[in-house]
């Protein structure tokens, strides 16, 4: 193993017991259930085992039917480690395997195989200065890392740009909103702001000291994401990007 | 582990055969997957080198990979997020030409693949050899995108898909095992899918 990658084993930052690269299967139950928005589900879980997580870090989620087929997907984790529950929020997806049964199936007191975390690229050291770039249910990992930071008394630290259709479909908006995220609605105007994606004026704004940047959501957000920071002035190389789901 | 209360095989039978275990079809899409922003190199501007363990180090520009003998590849190909995509064609030059003009030394047994972005992955020599690897610029008959990794990527169709270094740059022969860039990040050094090595930790 080499210590010399930007993500190397020095550069682990406040939760210094985050250096597990070898997770193993266990299990969690499902202690609450609900529905924040028709298409939305935020499920917290008590996890066996448990090890600990850098905002960022995603978990894998295994549904295992009776002749032991199985499907697994990964979820970002909302809830900062001190939080002593996971909490994940999942989009509904007409037709999807996994995000369909954890909606409309799974319920308080079940059990679902779990694996985690995983994904250290992906994940914010803590000290970092650092801007989000998050859209749609790609606000998830934004949500864990400004929940870290406020606990650590640094929320200066994390930078949050959060694009949404409308205030609704927006996880968190409420939270991140009141975190003091720039929230960017496409389809409707809210207060000053008209409807529309953040602009290079928005982004270029927050940039000043900011090391790292994580993008967050579909491919064709993620796309478009890039492309806002790079012409903002933020480096290609301090550019981490996580992309959610099927695209073609 | 516990079978999950009210959860039920949906996908059919059939074309499952193909499918390594964990995996679902994506039918007609190809999702995009990448750590990094996505690089702008011009044709003009790529190269690939062949070195470390070998007898003549060797750099091939854009013009002098279009003079080798041209290899495609048809089949499936399968990304440790899950999705498989089947019946791809790609087009290019076999690894083997570029390393039989290169010379691996008797003590080469790994390379380590480098992108222009900095990325590396890891792979047994024996991976990349027997037609078993390849560097592509076509796909489905097109130039490749550059989301996909054009202008040239490297294509490891029976290793999960991370090992197909996209923006190709480097294939640098070692004699021991270097972990690269997700192998570094917890993903399994070899990535076989019909053996579901997702992890470290994995058999
Ligand atoms: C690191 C990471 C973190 C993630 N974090 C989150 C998160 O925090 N929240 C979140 O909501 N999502 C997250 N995702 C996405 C998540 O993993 C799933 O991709 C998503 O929930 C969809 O899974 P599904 O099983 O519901 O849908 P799938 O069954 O995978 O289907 C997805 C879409 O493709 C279609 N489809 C699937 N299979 C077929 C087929 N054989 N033929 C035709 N169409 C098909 C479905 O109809 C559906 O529209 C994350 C992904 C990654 C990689």
């Amino acid at each position: 193993m080499s210590a010399d990658g930007p993500d190397g084993p020095d550069d682990v930052g406040a939760i210094d017991a985050v250096t597990a690269t070898t997770t193993a299967w266990t299990t969690g139950r499902i202690i609450t259930h609900d529905l924040p928005a028709p298409h939305l589900v935020r499920l917290r879980m008590h996890v066996e085992d448990r090890q600990r997580h850098r905002p960022g870090q995603h978990y894998l989620i295994r549904l295992r039917a009776p002749d032991d087929y199985t499907a697994q997907r990964s979820y970002s984790l909302a809830s900062d480690d001190d939080d002593p529950l996971v909490e994940f929020l999942v989009e509904r997806l007409p037709g999807g395997e996994v995000s369909e049964f954890l909606a409309d199936v799974a319920e308080v007191g079940d059990v679902l195989e779990l694996r985690g975390p995983i994904g250290r690229w992906f994940s914010w050291d803590t000290r970092t200065p650092a801007l989000c770039l998050v859209g749609g249910t790609g606000v998830v990992p934004a949500v864990a890392m400004t929940r870290t930071a406020r606990r650590l008394g640094r929320p200066d630290l994390v930078r949050v740009v959060a694009v949404g259709r409308g205030p609704d479909d927006l996880p968190y908006a409420d939270e991140l909103d009141r975190a003091g995220a720039t929230l960017a609605f496409t389809r409707q105007s809210v207060g000053e702001r008209p409807a529309g994606p953040p602009t290079r004026e928005e982004v270029a704004a927050l940039l000043d000291g900011v090391e790292v940047a994580f993008v967050c959501g579909s491919s064709r957000f993620a796309a478009f994401a890039e492309g806002l920071l790079t012409e903002a002035g933020l480096s290609p190389d301090a550019i981490r990007v996580e992309r959610f789901g099927v695209t073609g | 582990m516990p079978v999950t209360r009210g959860f039920f095989r949906r996908r059919p039978d059939g074309p499952e055969s193909r499918l390594p275990p964990g995996q679902y079809d994506v039918g007609a899409g190809w999702p995009v997957l990448t750590a990094e922003a996505t690089p702008h190199l011009e044709r003009d501007a790529w190269s690939v080198r062949v070195d470390g363990l070998v007898d003549r180090p060797t750099t091939w520009t854009w013009d002098d990979v279009q003079q080798l003998p041209r290899s495609a590849y048809t089949g499936d190909i399968h990304c440790v997020t899950t999705w498989s995509k089947f019946d791809v064609t790609f087009g290019g030059v076999s690894v083997d030409t570029l390393l039989e003009a290169a010379g691996p030394t008797a003590d080469a047994a790994f390379v380590v693949a480098h992108a222009s972005t900095g990325y590396t992955t890891n792979l047994p020599l024996a991976d990349v050899t027997g037609g078993r690897a390849w560097l592509v610029w076509e796909y489905a008959g097109k130039p490749l995108t550059r989301e996909h990794g054009g202008p040239v990527r490297l294509l490891v169709p029976h290793l999960y898909f991370w090992k197909s270094a996209k923006w190709i740059s480097r294939l640098e022969l070692v004699a021991e095992d270097q972990p690269g860039f997700w192998e570094r990040n917890g993903y399994h050094d070899r990535g076989d899918p019909w053996r579901e090595q997702r992890y470290q930790g994995d058999a």
